[in-house]
């Protein structure tokens, strides 16, 4: 048993949920008790989905128990079919009716429809939601082209040249709920065309069955989101020999580094390299003088494992970051987040629990946040600037303007919604010359006055608790006096730093010499 | 009773289950903490519903089972001890720790009275436990109050002092309102249930008079009559009508002179209606269907039809309790079409082909019913609102007016949505 609080991620059905909304003439019937309809509002709420999500959800009671609840199932499978006419069926259950042991899918099967059947056994007391999504999005693709594995051949990534027509590929993985999807596939695609490649299918987002049983109509697939998609990348691999790519292109390097795979596999010559570079604005505005002040800001970065490994990158190679923190919920992703960190010389942060992120978030002492909504909530109560980059959705993770993560439109949207929220260039120059004038006395530094009061309570708060430790350490008047004069966006790194020193140094009371000192030590 | 008519309906359903009413239970009592057990759909269930990311710590959360836990129920219990241990050192402030059951904690059978009979014992003095089950295959939204209130009852002392007790989850300000009032009509000695703080709980005996505020509650009500409590039947203080009949019934079980009530509840009355005058512009004549969802769907349709002159075309309940809502029901127009349960397919064609002005549903259907044009007022914002009362008229005719309003602003046609 887990005690939460919160949580990231979903059950499984969720995420076979996200798959079935995505996509069209697909209906699920889920064998679940009323309350399980809550999912549907994460559709028509936080995607303002006009459509309600295809799920008839079976609504067994306790005193169906006792009856037959197979017969439940087998009326709702009976009349969602008559009633949506879909042209694939997928049949499953929620936590509670795993319990119970229908067996829907069997149920279903045996009912003479002549439509495919996916069956899903998603098991609900070990997996979470984007397991749940990629393995729905897997048996699908399974159920509706395991009949063609023996009769095609490998699909060579080179079949276009002898077609004699522009490369074609897939792009798989974007579905509703994830993040800002909608607009990564019209950027991927825009970039695509540019080069002389075309889309065959986008799945699940806007595809139908129809659309899964072409997949084999393109030489490769985009890998877009591995964390839905490269289950059924890789059997599409091993039964088709279609290739799939690695990259994930946000930021502007793994962009470049996505054409450049893309090109490779389909052994299509890159004429452009060098243009490259100046299709997103991100490069030149990091350059410009007014970002100096971004050189090693501290970021500490929590969210899925494919958008925290990105934003790794971007922030240390892209915009002179420098990574205090990197963590991941997917467990899935845990491997590959873990060896990001490692590059980067931090410790890899892999939890459900947003309370020990919060922890970590406040040991880091960053200067900018790039989280979840869940971290967004928590770096303001710390007074902490951040941006969201990854799911779990919230309402205004799906803005009403195009703004893609990936590409180089991604880009430009990732460098604004990244910088905006630390204070302006100039600003921060200005305050820091001016930061004695009383002006800039505590409480008046920033337009957020909040962001101040807010620092304040957590030194006031530390300091009652610091005389209580067992370290003794006390902050003189001089030494808090100095403290004070630090700006507000580091004080909490300043006054780590000198109780370390302090300790080290076996100094009990700090002054403003001590603070000094630190300085000194520490630079 | 009036010549209402009943129908029933069953299949799949659009709902929440009893676990959301978890959201407005522990703001009420603040020094409580509701536990659920139950699988990660509860707690995901649970923080959809409620905006949970704004709080620091929640005061309530899901201790969510593993395929460990199923294995073995001895298991379950000692896992449940531990998280319950782990949640009082962190939590030392908590003085009610109420065991929620789930939909999979009830199939498994998880005996969570138990767990709770032994916890009572080591934590003596300290938190008080008790449990209830809110699983949605045995209640609807609003029933987990009803739950929760009656395992509240076995701790409640006796006494036969004579007293008025609100019962039912009221916004403070209302409950406010609702003692001044009473205290004017010159009953003094008034409680609430459930209280401000979990530890205050009324006493109840033979000289208790209940009054509810809310119709969702009729396990408590059982066990209230049990302990000896005298039941006052009223209509639910929704809308003037509603809520001058519950003042009037309340004044007769005190044996207080009618024209005392009309007396101190007239000047309310005239100004409420004066403040109605504009929300029923916008009502009158207008065509209301109302799904079922939070159980305050009939008094609700009482309201909009006697005081808004709204039409009823069809009146869902998730259930329907005859004896708890006779005096509502006969306040309501003939040939009333309710139906109780849900068929949620058959009842969204019945709402296409009537072409409603109105539809009160539940937020995973607004979107979709209003981008094929049909106006929606979403029924969870009925339980988070100041509602009840006459001063509180206006507001509630406000929450299915502005819909309204709103769509007379903006340009009227279908919109493309995805």
């Amino acid at each position: 048993m887990e005690l939460t609080l919160w949580t990231y991620e979903g059950p499984p059905h969720v995420g076979a949920m996200r798959i079935a909304s995505s996509m069209k003439d697909l209906h699920y019937v889920l064998h679940a008790p009323q309350g399980d309809t809550y999912a549907d509002l994460l559709f028509t709420m936080i995607e303002r989905r006009g459509q309600r999500p295809p799920v008839t959800y079976t609504t067994f009671q306790a005193r169906d128990l006792g009856g037959d609840t197979a017969e439940l199932v087998k009326k709702n499978i009976k009349e969602a079919v008559e009633r949506f006419k879909p042209k694939t069926l997928l049949v499953g259950e929620s936590c509670t009716a795993e319990l119970i042991q229908d067996q829907p899918g069997a149920l279903a099967k045996g009912m003479g429809f002549d439509m495919p059947i996916v069956n899903l056994e998603l098991p609900a007391y070990s997996k979470k939601e984007n397991w749940g999504a990629s393995e729905t999005f897997y048996q699908l693709t399974r159920t509706l082209l395991k009949e063609k594995v023996s009769s095609s051949e490998k699909i060579s990534p080179l079949r276009w040249k002898e077609l004699g027509r522009r490369p074609k590929v897939n792009i798989l993985g974007p579905s509703l709920l994830g993040f800002r999807c909608r607009d990564d596939v019209i950027e991927i695609q825009r970039i695509l065309s540019e080069q002389g490649i075309d889309t065959n299918v986008v799945a699940p987002l806007g595809a139908s069955p129809d659309d899964i049983e072409r997949l084999i109509d393109a030489e490769i697939n985009i890998c877009l989101y591995p964390e839905i998609a490269e289950a059924s990348c890789e059997w599409l691999k091993r039964n088709f020999g279609m290739e799939y790519t690695n990259t994930i292109p946000i930021g502007i390097k793994n962009t470049i580094e996505f054409i450049s795979e893309v090109h490779n596999k389909l052994d299509l010559p890159l004429t452009n390299k060098e243009e490259l570079e100046n299709k997103s604005k991100l490069p030149w505005y990091s350059k410009s003088v007014d970002s100096n002040y971004l050189t090693g800001k501290r970021v500490f970065i929590f969210g899925d494992g494919t958008h925290a490994i990105a934003a790794a990158k971007i922030a240390k190679e892209e915009l002179g970051f420098e990574v205090v923190g990197l963590g991941t919920y997917s467990r899935e992703m845990a491997r590959q987040v873990r060896a990001t960190a490692k590059d980067l010389n931090v410790e890899a942060l892999i939890t459900n629990n947003y309370l020990e992120v919060e922890d970590a978030m406040k040991k880091a002492a960053p200067e900018l946040v790039l989280g979840t909504q869940m971290e967004r909530h928590s770096a303001k109560r710390l007074g902490i600037p951040c941006s969201v980059i990854s799911t779990p959705m919230h309402v205004q993770d799906v803005p009403a303007r195009y703004s893609p993560q990936m590409g180089w439109e991604g880009a430009n949207v990732i460098f604004d919604d990244w910088v905006h929220p630390l204070m302006m260039g100039l600003e921060e120059h200005l305050i820091d010359m001016f930061k004695h004038d009383f002006e800039f006395v505590d409480g008046h530094q920033s337009h957020l006055g909040h962001t101040a009061t807010n620092t304040n309570n957590i030194l006031n708060s530390d300091e009652k608790k610091e005389k209580n430790s067992k370290e003794g350490i006390i902050w003189t008047e001089s030494g808090r006096a100095e403290l004070t004069k630090v700006p507000f966006f580091v004080r909490g790194k300043v006054k780590t730093n000198t109780e370390k020193y302090a300790i080290l140094r076996g100094i009990p009371e700090i002054s403003d010499e001590t603070l000094y000192d630190a300085k000194a030590y520490f630079s | 009773m009036s010549k209402v008519e009943f129908n029933k309906e069953t299949g799949p359903r659009e709902v929440f289950c009893g676990l959301t009413s978890i959201v407005w239970l522990h703001r009420r009592m603040p020094d409580a903490f509701f536990l659920v057990v139950g699988s990660r759909t509860c707690a995901h269930l649970i923080q959809s519903a409620a905006g949970v990311m704004i709080f620091a710590e929640p005061r309530f959360g899901t201790a969510i089972l593993e395929e460990k836990d199923l294995a073995g129920l001895a298991d379950a219990h000692e896992e449940l001890d531990r998280v319950v241990n782990d949640l009082i050192a962190r939590r030392p402030e908590i003085k009610t720790l109420f065991l929620v059951g789930s939909c999979p904690s009830e199939v498994i059978k998880l005996d969570l009275a138990t767990v709770a009979e032994k916890l009572n014992k080591r934590f003596l003095g300290q938190v008080r436990f008790v449990n209830y089950s809110g699983s949605g295959i045995e209640t609807t939204f609003t029933q987990g109050e009803d739950g929760a209130l009656k395992a509240l009852i076995p701790l409640m002392e006796s006494s036969n002092e004579e007293k008025l007790l609100l019962v039912g989850t009221l916004a403070n300000n209302v409950e406010d309102r609702f003692k001044k009032i009473f205290r004017n009509l010159g009953i003094s000695n008034i409680e609430s249930f459930p209280p401000r703080q979990s530890t205050e709980l009324p006493k109840i005996g033979k000289n208790t008079k209940v009054l509810l505020t809310q119709p969702y509650l009729s396990d408590t009500v059982r066990d209230l009559k049990h302990r000896g409590c005298e039941m006052i039947s009223a209509p639910f203080p929704l809308g003037i009508e509603g809520s001058t009949e519950w003042f009037l019934a309340a004044a007769k079980a005190f044996k207080i002179n009618e024209l005392k009530v009309h007396e101190i509840i007239s000047p309310l009355i005239s100004r409420s209606k004066l403040a109605l005058e504009s929300h029923k512009e916008i009502l009158k004549g207008k065509r209301l269907f109302l799904l079922p969802e939070s159980q305050l769907e009939i008094s609700l349709a009482r309201f909009l039809h006697n005081e808004c002159e709204m039409d009823l075309i069809e009146v869902g309940t998730p259930y329907l309790n005859k004896d708890l809502m006779k005096e509502e029901i006969n306040l309501l127009p003939d040939n009333t079409k309710i139906v109780e349960g849900q068929h949620v397919e058959k009842q969204l064609d019945r709402v296409r082909e009537s072409n409603p002005d109105l539809v009160v549903c539940g937020m995973g259907l607004a979107n979709p019913l209003e981008a094929e044009g049909i106006s929606t007022k979403w029924s969870i914002e009925m339980v988070f609102s100041p509602i009840h009362g006459i001063d509180q008229a206006a507001d509630l005719a406000g929450l299915f007016s502005k819909p309204l309003r709103r769509n007379q602003i903006l340009t009227k046609k279908t919109l493309v949505t995805n």
